[in-house]
């Protein structure tokens, strides 16, 4: 739905009005295009003594990205890239300091900080420990700080992952990022055959077919249409209730439509006899099928919290369960599965529904040994508040303040889900595995 | 030209929901819901902007704008519109008789891909001017002076102004079709108790199919309809008992009455289509066969004269088929007799186990005989899903099609009865 308040602030009028009283100001956010340039202007590509110099300058320029290594005040960059893998000491920390803060006001709008470090947990002593965690907080206060549509990622970067890093750059330096912000990515050491880059990062998922579950509408028809303009075949699954609007999705992104409840004792054998019977293979699998039913936990009855755990947690498990025991899923497969901010902060009236998202998180951390066993990765994204039409139906002040408690000051959009779905569900993101990636606009509440 | 002939594969179907008449499709077209059916097709098999040999549907009851159904509604769905098609009718029959020619072009190679389809709505239905009044409008449109205009239009009287809607009835004998079944029942004594049970299991039988996902892979929900408008899963004997009889009321004393809104078919709406391949084409598009269509045959009988039953042509085409191919009619795991009225299945099974007819009738040294009935409609037929004339073949061959591929092996026959005293039949295989 259109967000009337941002439309307001954007007028003349609006503009002094809520520039005088102080009110929120959210941005028309940068969100990406094919064909367009990763970056609608220059980057500084700054450091301080990291290891990582060489691999950003040559994939950045590679990627067409104007790189500066020195701010000298007389250009607003688009993005402000900082290699901080040689920070491990707090006087490293005021060199970052020195070299971003004043960076940080000639950031353009929709800008992006993105900042790389070493993972703190490798640390071998508590100085470097501490420096490397340091960078956590900094960048959390950052995306906060930002204005006009501006994001702060953290990249760790494991020892040997470099090769795997391309693609975790290119999405949070891209529009497909925009409502990703305040973020921590762990890039880890992926075989490296297995992050092999595209020929055409515009159409990264080429020759790879895909089933989304909950694809009918809402952010599964996002994902479903994001998918396919990646280039992937995509299978659109949901209830058979569904089927006249998920036959609308499968045509409109050329892909298949498969009405199945994968509440279903044979839900995995139907989607992969689809998948493998008519596409030979599947490679993704994206568990975004979820309903609510709300009520307090005291008046909750036995079927209501059933319902929710059956549908949101159950049914993934056991799909993943069966497609990882018939040997479905191989090389390069990727599965995402939809948590959501309410289960990583819970959420009143929603102890079901929290329960089965958190559950998810649970689910994601613990398989992604075994699908890295397959050469796979398994993650999971949370969503913040994003507008569809279940949270259209919010009563007006509530919706109001859910969109407006995040860093970007409004509510994600469907297509933010799912761009960060494709990144994850990209044959060059093999080095991100068993982890959650929140899309919410840095939300107070689970962030 | 080829000289080989080879066997047309059943790749699946679609089917919207079927509503009853002047339920949620009330307002919907035909085009509507031949769109609709074809779009959901598309999406199940994955054929957007794709070229199929050709689209054979139909309608029954068609409005003269229709003309080109067929083309019309592959024009508005996701096929390309590269994509020839044309409209076939033949009452009821229709849908099984657009499989069977576009089987036959594949079989004859000049298609290596078709979809037949069948549509009916008795809510939208066609509504003509009466005859007198349409004499007036046409001598008016010829008229060149405003003289011959007055003169044109002073031949209206009032009661030319009264619609003509269509009826479900014989043209030649002025005889609903339920009429004329109620004297075939009467004839071969089909007692109403027989007529309820075959009501009962084909409710039975087709709520017991959606609840175990079979149709999850034929049918798409359409206007917030996701089962058969018609179905009654908690359909029992005592239900049907209630039901007073409606046709053959005036037949005899009236207490041969049988036949009740419960065991003959609602007029219906709906839909249906069925996606048809040589087994090269199903192979580069990774879509699995799930049956053949073996052969068919159409026959007709002469009920004008009272020689024979309007429904009961069937009875003549099928040991005709049987004969062709070797076969008897024992010789079938499934057989799905089109369920018009509970009284003409149960009337043309009844023919087929007697000498007399089989002889006198068929010509045959003995009788067909019996059937097991345990695989007859096994997921349910018209009396339960409704019957919207063009759109009941495509349900039958897509039904059909996908429990011969469940069960992996074997051979079922089609039988579909028409106005105008025809029957289509039908025999598939296994793929």
């Amino acid at each position: 739905m259109s967000d009337r308040y941002r439309d307001l602030t954007l007028s003349p009028v609006g503009r002094r009005v809520t520039k005088t009283l102080g009110l929120p100001r959210p941005a028309v956010l940068r969100r990406y295009t094919p064909g367009e340039p990763l970056l609608p202007g220059p980057a500084l590509l700054a450091s301080s003594g990291g290891a990582l110099g060489e691999v950003l300058a040559r994939t950045l320029d590679a990627a067409g990205v104007e790189l500066h290594a020195a701010d000298d005040g007389t250009r607003e960059f688009a993005a402000l890239v900082f290699d901080a893998t040689g920070v491990e000491s707090v006087a490293d920390l005021a060199e970052l300091h020195a070299t971003l803060s004043p960076a940080l006001r000639h950031l353009g709008p929709s800008g992006r900080l993105l900042v790389l470090s070493r993972p703190a947990g490798t640390a071998t002593s508590a100085a470097v420990g501490a420096a490397r965690q340091a960078l956590d907080g900094l960048v959390r206060s950052l995306a906060k700080e930002l204005r006009a549509g501006g994001t702060a990622n953290l990249v760790t970067v494991e020892e040997g992952a470099e090769q795997a890093l391309e693609s975790t750059l290119r999405f949070f330096l891209s529009g497909r990022s925009a409502f990703v912000s305040g973020q921590v990515v762990a890039v880890t050491t992926a075989d490296r055959d297995r992050a092999a880059a595209p020929e055409d990062w515009d159409r990264p998922l080429t020759g790879r077919v895909a089933v989304v579950t909950g694809a009918a509408q809402g952010i599964g028809a996002a994902i479903a249409s994001c998918l396919s303009r990646d280039g992937a075949h995509v299978v659109c699954a949901d209830l058979p209730a569904q089927g006249e609007r998920l036959a609308g999705v499968a045509n409109q992104v050329g892909g298949t439509a498969l009405q199945v409840d994968i509440t279903s004792d044979r839900a995995a054998q139907r989607i992969s006899e689809h998948a493998v019977g008519r596409h030979g293979r599947l490679d993704i699998v994206v568990h975004n099928a979820g309903i609510t039913r709300d009520r307090l936990f005291a008046n909750m009855d036995d079927a209501t919290w059933r319902s929710v755990l059956a549908v949101n947690l159950d049914a993934q498990l056991r799909i993943n369960a069966g497609l990882l025991d018939e040997h479905i899923l191989g090389a390069d497969s990727r599965i995402i599965a939809a948590s959501s901010t309410s289960g990583i902060a819970g959420n009143r009236g929603q102890a079901n529904y929290a329960a089965s998202k958190a559950g998810i998180i649970g689910m994601v951390r613990t398989s992604a040994p075994d699908l890295a066993g397959v050469g796979g990765t398994i993650n999971a994204v949370a969503p913040g508040f994003i507008e569809t039409e279940m949270t259209a139906a919010m009563p007006f002040a509530v919706r109001e303040v859910a969109r407006r408690i995040n860093s970007l000051k409004q509510g994600g959009l469907p297509v933010d889900v799912a761009e960060t779905i494709c990144w994850l569900s990209q044959a060059a993101s093999g080095g991100l595995n068993g982890q959650v990636v929140r899309v919410c606009g840095q939300n107070l509440v689970g962030a | 030209m080829a000289s080989t002939v080879r066997r047309a594969a059943i790749l699946g179907g679609n089917r919207i929901p079927f509503a009853r008449t002047n339920g949620p499709y009330a307002r919907a077209s035909n085009q509507d819901m031949l769109t609709a059916t074809l779009d959901g097709l598309v999406a199940r098999f994955g054929l957007q902007g794709e070229r199929v040999g050709e689209v054979a549907a139909g309608a029954v009851l068609k409005h003269s704008r229709d003309y080109n159904l067929t083309r019309e509604a592959v024009l508005g769905s996701a096929l390309s519109p590269w994509t020839p098609a044309y409209d076939v009718q033949q009452a009821c029959g229709t849908g099984l008789e657009t499989a069977i020619l576009v089987a036959n072009k594949i079989a004859l190679r000049q298609l290596e891909s078709g979809v037949a389809a069948g549509v009916d709505s008795a809510s939208d239905a066609p509504i003509a001017v009466g005859e007198d009044l349409r004499q007036v409008l046409l001598e008016l449109n010829r008229a060149r002076s405003p003289k011959a205009r007055l003169a044109a239009l002073a031949r209206l009287r009032p009661s030319a102004l009264r619609p003509e809607i269509p009826r479900n009835g014989e043209p030649r004998t002025g005889l609903s079709m339920g009429e004329h079944a109620a004297s075939t029942a009467v004839q071969w004594q089909i007692s109403r108790e027989a007529q309820d049970e075959l009501t009962m299991a084909s409710h039975r039988h087709l709520a017991a199919a959606y609840d175990s996902g079979f149709f999850d892979e034929l049918v798409t929900p359409y206007l917030g309809l996701s089962r058969d408008q018609n179905l009654r899963p908690d359909s029992s004997m005592e239900s049907l008992a209630r039901l007073k009889p409606v046709f053959g009321t005036r037949l005899g004393d009236g207490t041969q009455a049988t036949m009740t809104a419960g065991n003959s078919t609602p007029l219906s709406d709906g839909a249906s289509a069925v996606l048809l391949a040589s087994a090269d084409w199903a192979a580069q598009h990774n879509l699995p066969v799930q049956a053949y269509l073996v052969d068919a045959e159409t026959a007709a009988v002469d009920y004008v004269h009272g020689e024979e039953g309007l429904l009961m042509a069937p009875a003549y085409a099928v040991p005709r088929l049987l004969a062709r191919n070797g076969l008897a009619l024992q010789d079938f795991d499934f057989y799905e007799i089109h369920e018009a009225f509970a009284s003409t299945v149960l009337a043309t099974l009844a023919a087929w186990e007697d000498p007399e007819f089989c002889k006198q009738r068929l010509g045959l040294d003995g009788p067909l005989g019996a059937i097991d009935r345990d695989r007859l409609n096994v997921n349910g037929s018209s009396l339960a899903a409704g019957h919207p004339f063009a759109a009941t073949g495509g349900r039958i061959v897509a039904t059909l099609a996908r429990l011969l591929k469940e069960k992996g092996s074997g051979r079922g026959l089609i039988s579909i009865c028409a106005a105008g005293g025809q029957g289509v039949v039908a025999i598939l295989e296994a793929a």
